[in-house]
């Protein structure tokens, strides 16, 4: 189960919604072990593209390096479908690599409606978890 | 002679858990092939047969390897080495 806030939500939608039709991509740091997320980090999209994304690489140690001096870690990490439903595509499954990290999905092929779902991947196996808002609700 | 490489979670298997560790040589090859003495199994994680593997950024400091010649570029005592795997994913 994801356990996060309506407003760290909306922070991922409208990031997806600006994007759009680009995916977007981001990270949500918590505090180590806590699976908190807490702290929204949009992130670049190296590949401005549609149908791929990727970390801008020197950013990605910006971040990294700001989570470890914080003893953060990436709780979430997002990014957005544009044309596809929001689930794990083989791509977003072979290159997950942070095994304790939520790989929440948003779908903006819908210009009214947006899919938020979420995801563990551990060698390959995803599992779809419930996204609890904190506070009460379930999206 | 010490270069401090840090290693991100999903390789910890290799180094027994480390966060970091040591390693030495004149070139980031050498010292991958250094470490992977150390750790079996390391340098396949990091190396294929065109150079080092695409979707992992390597840091030599604070510039990223791509830009300082890839494996051959030079590392020396007192260097930082960092290993993060690429987040990345796409529609397929």
């Amino acid at each position: 189960m994801l356990t996060i806030s309506r407003a760290l939500i909306d922070q991922v939608i409208a990031h997806a919604r600006a994007d759009h039709p680009d995916e977007a991509c981001g990270v949500i740091a918590g505090p180590a072990g806590s699976d908190r997320p807490e702290r929204f980090v949009a992130m670049t999209n190296a590949e401005r593209s549609p149908t791929f994304y990727r970390f801008d690489s020197m950013e990605q140690l910006r971040v990294w390096r700001e989570m470890d001096d914080r003893d953060e870690e990436p709780v979430v990490i997002y990014h957005s479908h544009t044309a596809t439903e929001a689930y794990p595509s083989r791509t977003d499954i072979s290159y997950a690599m942070e095994p304790s990290a939520h790989y929440l999905l948003v779908s903006t092929r819908k210009p009214d409606e947006t899919e938020v779902r979420s995801f563990t991947i551990v060698d390959g196996v995803v599992t779809e978890e419930q996204v609890q808002l904190a506070g009460g609700g379930v999206e | 002679m010490a270069i401090e490489v840090r290693i991100p979670t999903i390789l910890r298997t290799f180094t027994g858990g480390a966060k970091s560790v040591e390693g030495s040589g004149d070139t980031l090859d050498a010292l991958i092939a250094d470490l992977d003495a150390q750790h079996a199994g390391l340098r396949d994680r990091l190396v294929d047969d065109a150079g080092l593997r695409r979707f992992i950024n390597v840091y030599l400091n604070d510039e990223d390897v791509r830009f300082l010649g890839g494996l051959s570029a030079p590392v020396k005592d007192g260097d930082t080495v960092t290993v993060l795997p690429a987040v990345a994913g796409g529609m397929r």
